[in-house]
């Protein structure tokens, strides 16, 4: 059963009066359960791709269902409500909040849901706790390493339980050690907790981990 | 973690920006309550006016006396309750800075027209009975440490010659806006000393005082009262006590006017301090505001966020000026020259406008960026460099 549908999606942008064509006729599934891997060169639309996916921009013209809904036909609070309960990011740049601890950025959110304040401490410190930051929770980012900043921006990802995990060049901003960790804990998210994931990078050793590997050049899939 | 302890964080990400953001709108607050202050103590007279009471003068100058046969005639029309009368009176107590109205005054009349200066019944007796009586206010006692029975002794100027009054009464007034720094002699003395001294001056008052029955024949009254000394050697003006009390205010009035107006611009430059720093903050938060959507957060989140921060710097700089004012405006009052304004108090309107003021702002100042980051799309958001 596939989590991700996207079918016959375009994308353009538009500067000034000139449309700049960035997906060209997209159409990929993604099985539950899958580790997906997409690679290319940069301007190819991998980002642009996966920003639809995890329902953050819009396509021109296709639709992307994902669990279940179709993501092009929501409009931007039903959106942002989505992402919330089906969601979780990676970002290259961690995108922590510097003036929250690590337990205060995974718990973030979870203060959109209805849970308790104990049923949200519960939470948070099992997410950092799979991540192996327990002990640091009561840190603020910049006293942690940028592996570590990435577990803290992986627990907040996996801390609302969703369906999809999305990761954008996760080991980009790491040294060669850090980026082996992180690639291991995303590998063993989806194996030990049966999370989907979706993951650009331009790294061929990041690659590796991801059971499938699409390519995209020039906005097509290769 | 809650929303209100993110604010709490934002805010003090930038400690010393925050501090000098809420120091620069206390003082602006402080100033406004200040200017304002200055402006109502202007205006004390005008809102001490009665509407039921009439000042009928000499149609050229205030300074020109008017016959006290007028009285009579003015006390006959439909509509007036009562008539008194004064003299300005003038005079050096001690030296010329000790500074406080001195006037002449009907003692049968004068607080009978004047119930906001509430005076003891059987000082008010004595006062009546002994022609070189007079009355102190409150003020006056504070500032001079007066008690009945002292003696103030007054070098004339208006009136030459050397005065001595036995303090008989002191009178407290009724209202915030009442003056509370006169000293009240009799008129009947001073008469008296006229028709010994200068006989060409007796006979005459400075002004009338005319209690109506309702203040809404003012105009026809006032009319009345004129038509009847219309080409007499004496014509006479009356207006309502507040237009009188305003004409003495239209030589300062520009200075009054350029007071208001500066206490208002004043509110526009805590709007641009504020305004300012929560544009800064905005702009250096854009990407973190993209984050938090990109996790569910919707604009009105965001709006909490930006609005919660500017409204709690607003209300917190806001605070400490109003906490600020009260000693400054003691300190201010302290070092006017005594007599200056008798009534210098922080009233509450002022309070009022000060704290609405405040908010506004923090309202005001949050629009700008909280368009900018519920607008800014998240992928333009992720992009951007802190």
């Amino acid at each position: 059963m596939s989590i991700v549908n996207v079918k016959n999606v375009f994308k353009s942008y538009w500067r000034d009066s000139m449309e700049i064509p960035v997906l060209r006729n997209i159409s990929i599934e993604v099985p539950e359960g899958e580790f997906l891997g997409l690679m290319g060169p940069s301007g190819s639309g991998k980002t642009t791709l996966l920003n639809l996916i995890a329902g953050i921009d819009q396509p021109t013209k296709g639709s992307i269902v994902v669990a279940g809904t179709d993501v092009a036909k929501l409009n931007e609070s039903q959106l942002a409500k989505w992402r919330a309960q089906n969601v979780g990011f990676v970002f290259q740049f961690y995108n922590l909040l510097p003036v929250l601890t690590a337990f205060e950025n995974v718990e973030l959110p979870l203060l959109l849901s209805k849970l308790s304040k104990k049923e949200r401490k519960e939470h948070v410190e099992f997410a950092l706790k799979v991540v192996g930051l327990e002990d640091r929770i009561k840190h603020y980012p910049k006293q942690l390493s940028g592996g570590q900043e990435q577990r803290v921006a992986i627990a907040r990802a996996i801390v609302t339980d969703p369906t999809l995990l999305i990761a954008d060049e996760p080991t980009g901003d790491l040294d060669k050690t850090s980026a082996e960790e992180i690639l291991k804990l995303l590998v063993q998210l989806n194996t030990d907790f049966k999370k989907t994931i979706v993951m650009v990078t331009h790294d061929p050793r990041a690659a590796e981990r991801a059971h499938t590997i699409k390519h995209l050049d020039k906005g097509e899939l290769t | 973690m809650h929303i209100i302890k993110l604010i709490s964080k934002n805010m003090l990400r930038h400690k010393l920006r925050t501090l000098l953001t809420i120091s620069g709108i206390a003082i602006a607050v402080v100033s406004f309550g200040l200017l304002r202050t200055v402006v109502t103590a202007w205006y004390a007279g005008v809102d001490a006016s009665s509407a039921n009471r009439l000042i009928t003068r000499h149609s050229v100058s205030f300074i020109f006396p008017l016959p006290l046969a007028y009285r009579d005639r003015i006390s006959k029309l439909d509509g007036v309750d009562k008539v008194t009368y004064a003299n300005w009176f003038g005079g050096v107590y001690v030296d010329k800075k000790q500074f406080f109205a001195r006037l002449a005054v009907d003692a049968e009349t004068f607080f009978d027209v004047y119930p906001e200066y509430v005076l003891p019944k059987g000082e008010l007796e004595t006062f009546k009975r002994e022609r070189n009586s007079c009355i102190v206010g409150e003020q006056l006692v504070q500032r001079y440490g007066f008690k009945i029975g002292d003696v103030i002794p007054i070098d004339g100027d208006i009136y030459p010659g050397k005065w001595e009054f036995v303090i008989r009464g002191i009178y407290k007034p009724r209202d915030k806006t009442s003056d509370p720094s006169n000293m009240l002699v009799q008129w009947q003395y001073l008469e008296e000393r006229l028709k010994e001294e200068m006989p060409a001056r007796a006979g005459y008052v400075g002004w009338y005082i005319v209690q109506i029955h309702d203040p809404n024949n003012s105009g026809i009254i006032s009319s009345q009262i004129d038509q009847q000394f219309k080409n007499s050697p004496a014509e006479t003006k009356s207006e309502t006590e507040k237009a009188f009390q305003q004409s003495f205010m239209a030589s300062v009035s520009s200075i009054i006017t350029a007071m208001d107006v500066m206490s208002f611009v004043i509110i526009g430059i805590i709007l641009l301090v504020l305004g300012n720093t929560m544009v800064m903050s905005a702009r250096e938060r854009i990407r973190e505001y993209a984050v938090l959507k990109t996790l569910g957060f919707s604009s009105f989140h965001l709006i909490g966020l930006i609005g919660g921060e500017s409204l709690t710097i607003a209300i917190a700089g806001g605070s400490i000026g109003i906490l600020l004012a009260y000693p400054m405006i003691d300190g201010f009052a302290a070092v006017l020259p005594k007599g200056w304004f008798p009534i210098f108090n922080l009233e509450p309107i002022t309070l009022v406008l000060a704290s609405i003021s405040a908010l506004l702002v923090g309202i005001l100042a949050a629009i700008f960026p909280i368009q900018r980051a519920t607008s800014t799309k998240i992928v333009d958001g992720l992009r951007q460099v802190g």
